[in-house]
């Protein structure tokens, strides 16, 4: 039991590293409030251009979407990592991150909104132009709102995923949370600024879970 | 000039044909550790999901923290627990142990969470009926309520799948020898990214087949609205 605590949960140690554990936490939340913002919107661009239904447009966009499911995040992360350099294209870490990102996430929000707008009833749509409002207005003020509202349990629940996404930009040496608790892990020789780095997240992020359930016991309720 | 600098980086057929031995064991140690989370991860939260239904507050209780707690924290944190933290107590695990163990976990959550939910979408009337019968409530879950419950969870269960054992490439940073291990340590062993081009390849032959089926299998057994 001694032996946890110093070894897990050890107050000396946790108080040397906790600022580095801090300036962590900020530049995770810092990279979540790039890439969830960039995936929304590119989600959604996919989703649209999916929702004009042009036949080769759609399916260019299904193999898109599909191509980069069946890719693994990471495995993404460290082609464009150690690949660009080879195009002769120099971009900073937090570009890659945000490039891979970009990538990975308009897939999967645009398969989300991609349901969503699916979900609207075309009689919405219909009814919408037949007032005078345009194709634009349409989806703006009519499909739009409801299509997200009928798919929010999904876009949280993919937020919550993205953001636990970030953790694998300390591979490439990003400075975040992770990252911070490794070195100091390293330098300590002590396994405490993992566990907290560790609490940390949970913190963070059991909010989310909660609201994720919620909402899926809710629609669940629903039916 | 372009396009042949861009095709000796990225499909140098020379570096490919030194390394592809080693991509290719890297998809077995993929498929073997992809398969053992699936087996492990699945069997767990069906247990879990199961034993939250007899409604006993103390153990519902547990269950929902672990739940809670391992879709909460990300994937390669827990990873690098196990590896790294564990030993310092004397409860040192391969590479492999600790990447199996972590994302079974990880799937076991989700896995309970979908099982419970489909479990609570069986009406009330069903557990009441079969229970007058004299089935016993272990047999009125596995017999009566199981069955319903499960056509509900097969799309998102695949979709959870994927996701976690997509989670296997995370392996590589506590080097457990799966693809991309192999094809990151091969392109800088080369100097040329021609192993990671492999490796990318390997990844969309191993899971684009699964990815199709489950756009398949979402139209068949989709949640019906």
């Amino acid at each position: 039991m001694e032996q946890i605590l110093q070894v897990f949960f050890n107050a000396a140690i946790l108080e040397r590293a906790w600022p580095f554990l801090m300036r962590g936490v900020t530049m995770t939340l810092l990279l979540s409030l790039v890439v969830v913002p960039i995936g929304l919107a590119s989600g959604l661009a996919v989703a649209m251009l999916y929702h004009l239904h042009r036949k080769w447009l759609s399916r260019f966009l299904i193999a898109y979407v599909d191509f980069f499911r069946a890719f693994p995040p990471l495995v993404l992360l460290l082609f464009i990592y150690g690949g660009l350099p080879f195009l002769g294209i120099d971009l900073p870490l937090f570009g890659t991150v945000a490039l891979a990102f970009l990538l990975n996430t308009s897939s999967y929000y645009g398969e989300i909104f991609r349901a969503g707008l699916e979900s609207v009833p075309a009689g919405q749509a219909e009814a919408a132009r037949s007032t005078g409002l345009s194709r634009g207005q349409t989806m703006l003020w009519v499909i739009l709102p409801q299509a997200t509202r009928n798919v929010l349990p999904d876009l949280i629940s993919n937020t919550l995923e993205v953001i636990k996404l970030t953790t694998l930009a300390s591979v490439i040496g990003f400075t975040e949370l992770l990252n911070n608790a490794r070195n100091a892990q390293a330098l300590t020789y002590n396994a405490t600024p993992i566990v907290a780095a560790a609490l940390i997240y949970l913190v963070l992020l059991w909010p989310l879970v909660r609201l994720v359930s919620r909402l899926e016991h809710k629609s669940i309720a629903v039916r | 000039m372009e396009l042949q600098r861009l095709a000796f980086s990225f499909f140098n057929g020379d570096v490919a044909s030194r390394y592809w031995p080693d991509i290719v064991h890297g998809m077995w140690v993929t498929t073997y550790l992809a398969a053992a989370i699936v087996a492990t991860g699945l069997a767990a939260g069906l247990a879990l999901a199961m034993a939250r239904s007899f409604h006993f507050r103390p153990a519902s209780f547990l269950i929902v923290v672990f739940a809670d707690a391992f879709r909460a924290l990300p994937p390669l944190v827990v990873i690098i627990v196990l590896f790294f933290a564990f030993p310092y107590v004397d409860l040192a695990m391969s590479a492999f142990s600790a990447t199996w163990l972590a994302l079974s976990l990880v799937l076991a959550a989700f896995a309970e969470e979908i099982f419970w939910a489909g479990i609570l979408s069986v009406p009330k009337g069903q557990t009441e009926a079969a229970r007058s019968t004299g089935m016993s409530r272990l047999q009125t879950l596995v017999y009566v309520i199981l069955p319903q419950a499960v056509r509900l969870t097969i799309a998102p269960l695949t979709n959870r799948m994927i996701a976690v054992t997509k989670g296997t490439a995370l392996g590589s940073v506590v080097a457990v020898h799966e693809i991309i291990y192999y094809a990151s340590s091969g392109a800088s062993e080369a100097g040329n990214p021609t192993p990671l081009t492999l490796g990318a390849a390997a990844y969309v032959v191993l899971f684009l087949p699964v990815v199709m089926f489950s756009r398949w299998i979402e139209t068949r057994f989709a949640w019906k609205r």
